[in-house]
């Protein structure tokens, strides 16, 4: 009997404005404890919402490149719920009138034989304040409360039940963490907490109607999303297949097990009694706002993706790795116009920002933006390599005195440090002889036909020009004068 | 359609009501006496009306996104914190909630 695993995900994105959704109190993460929590947060008798034009303006940005509807008119209602967060006793949310209805994220997941693309139908995404945080280390037997994050503006996203495995749940996550992050409406830390997913799990027998869901409350890993939902699926099919029946339930991920449990609180509470909020008027889009909005974004990243193979002849999987930032894709951008634009620099800008660079970054615990080498040192490095100025193997070296900062662009380094490449061939000719007669045994070897002894000889002519003879003649002249020996 | 007495307790939990008996029966009673009116509502044919968010036909006013929240923070902690029964480290105590 095979089963069928279904999971949709609610995801909510922390807004990246400066000030809070209903009030003028700050956002920033970290503050002392209740210093950014004004009247309105703590809903103070007498105080009113105000609603902020930015967090509508990230909505609309998300709507727009998700190819959302954007409600023309949409309501803020209570959601009403008792906990210590919340002080004013209820959420503003929206409820059956959100900001944007549909929409899709595109996503590819799977690896080799299995990798495939699939899309992922949005049902909606509205506006909400977030709540308070509950700080459970006992305090003389009490909990503490932060009402700094109150009223932070989040956009709640929902998608449909169309993933079928964790790792599609995975992918999706992370295609939204990028789009977020990529249309500046969110800054994507997932450890502070601004992008954090609800998993609804469950299982059928291929074929038969959808199952009893259970949702896993507030992951905020990619990693924690996949134990998660393996976990729980693991659990139900192990349920039903004892003959058991799932209850419908919410429940928390530890991290520490790697197992789920039920919660206990609110569990009887989700009835929420929703009703448009009176302190808050309907929300209208003008048509205008909207186009303009529409004007402001940047380049999608599908829509790169395809001009990358389409205008610089990038494979799909470099132009996929050089569009997971929208960083990441103007560094290869800035570096491709500095070494002159064509396909040849292009592959090559695009194998040291893919693999030279992402390593040392890598290992540095630095992020694209901070890179010692600037996009314009990187082209330049790209051009006297693609010029035959110097070898890729030299452009190594001088990558590496870029990093360190050793000069202020190749030329600088290469002429500094006599880089240069010899491709004159008396020069390279000279060489060769001597390092023929100083190695007859490699020269035996080879007539006897042995090839590696023909690698060592280059080898030995590489160290002699101390890796600045240029390669392709080095073989070149190794052979002719080898083959031409025998003659 | 009157609601009965455990429907009354069921909206007394939510809303973090505790009732006697004796108060339940009240509510129920007061209770239904505004449904009776809302019956009286619904016989009104709203076929094809769209549902109205707001009883004036005007639309939310947008504020900039600035801090405007600027007042010494600390100083004005202290002067909110001073009702709460219970304050520590800047943060309000409340009875142990455990998830």
């Amino acid at each position: 009997m095979t089963w069928e695993v279904v999971i949709g995900l609610e995801t909510h994105v922390q807004l990246a404005t400066c000030s809070k959704i209903f009030s003028g109190a700050s956002t920033r993460f970290g503050a002392l404890a209740n210093t950014q929590a004004s009247p309105v947060d703590l809903a103070l008798p007498g105080v009113l919402p105000t609603l902020n034009r930015g967090a509508v303006e990230c909505a609309l940005r998300f709507g727009l490149s998700v190819g959302g509807k954007i409600a023309e008119k949409s309501v803020f209602a209570r959601k009403n719920y008792f906990y210590p967060d919340l002080p004013k006793g209820y959420q503003i949310s929206q409820f059956d009138l959100p900001i944007v209805e549909g929409g899709h994220i595109d996503i590819v997941a799977g690896q080799g034989e299995e990798c495939h693309e699939k899309r992922v139908r949005l049902t909606r995404a509205h506006l909400e304040e977030d709540a308070g945080k509950s700080l459970h280390e006992d305090i003389h037997g009490k909990t503490g409360i932060d009402l700094n994050r109150a009223g932070t503006p989040l956009l709640e996203i929902v998608s449909e039940p169309d993933m079928r495995s964790a790792e599609e749940a995975v992918a999706y996550a992370k295609a939204l963490h990028a789009l977020v992050r990529w249309i500046g409406i969110c800054d994507g830390n997932m450890q502070e907490g601004s992008f954090r997913c609800d998993a609804n799990v469950s299982v059928r027998r291929t074929g038969e109607p959808l199952g009893t869901r259970r949702e896993i409350k507030n992951l905020n890993s990619f990693r924690y999303l996949k134990e998660a939902i393996e976990y729980e699926v693991k659990r139900q099919i192990e349920i039903l297949e004892d003959g058991g029946v799932i209850q419908q339930a919410t429940v928390l991920f530890d991290p520490a097990t790697g197992e789920t449990r039920t919660m206990r609180s609110k569990e009887d509470a989700h009835d929420y009694r929703y009703f448009p909020d009176p302190d808050l008027l309907p929300l209208a889009v003008a048509r205008d706002w909207l186009e303009q909005t529409r004007m402001a974004l940047p380049e999608l990243p599908e829509a790169k993706r395809q001009r990358f193979i389409r205008d610089y002849g990038l494979s799909a999987y470099a132009a996929a790795m050089l569009t997971v930032t929208l960083e990441t894709a103007d560094y290869f951008e800035a570096a491709l116009a500095a070494a002159g634009n064509n396909n040849a620099n292009a592959k090559s800008c695009a194998n040291w920002i893919m693999v030279d660079l992402a390593a040392r970054l890598n290992r540095e615990g630095l992020e694209i933006a901070q890179s010692p080498v600037s996009a314009a040192q990187l082209g330049g490095l790209v051009c006297r390599i693609a010029d035959a100025t110097i070898s890729n193997a030299i452009g190594k070296k001088v990558f590496e005195a870029l990093w360190l900062g050793d000069g202020e662009n190749a030329d600088a380094i290469i002429a500094a440090k006599g880089l240069r490449q010899i491709t004159d061939t008396g020069v390279i000719e000279k060489l060769v002889e001597e390092v023929l007669s100083a190695n007859a045994a490699n020269v035996a070897e080879y007539k006897a036909g042995k090839e590696k002894a023909f690698h060592a000889l280059v080898g030995q002519v590489m160290k002699a020009a101390k890796g600045k003879a240029n390669p392709q003649q080095v073989h070149q002249l190794l052979k002719q004068r080898l083959e031409g020996g025998e003659k | 359609m009157p609601l009965t007495v455990l429907e009354v307790e069921r909206i007394a939990a939510l809303a973090r009501l505790e009732m006697t008996p004796d108060a339940s029966g009240t509510a129920r009673q007061q209770l239904n006496d505004i449904f009776s009116l809302i019956e009286i509502l619904q016989t009104a044919d709203t076929q094809g009306v769209a549902p109205m968010a707001h009883a004036q036909d005007v639309f939310q006013r947008l504020r900039e996104d600035a801090v405007t929240y600027t007042d010494s923070d600390a100083a004005q902690r202290d002067l909110f914190q001073s009702i709460a029964p219970e304050v520590e480290a800047g943060l309000y105590l409340v009875p142990r909630v455990i998830e």
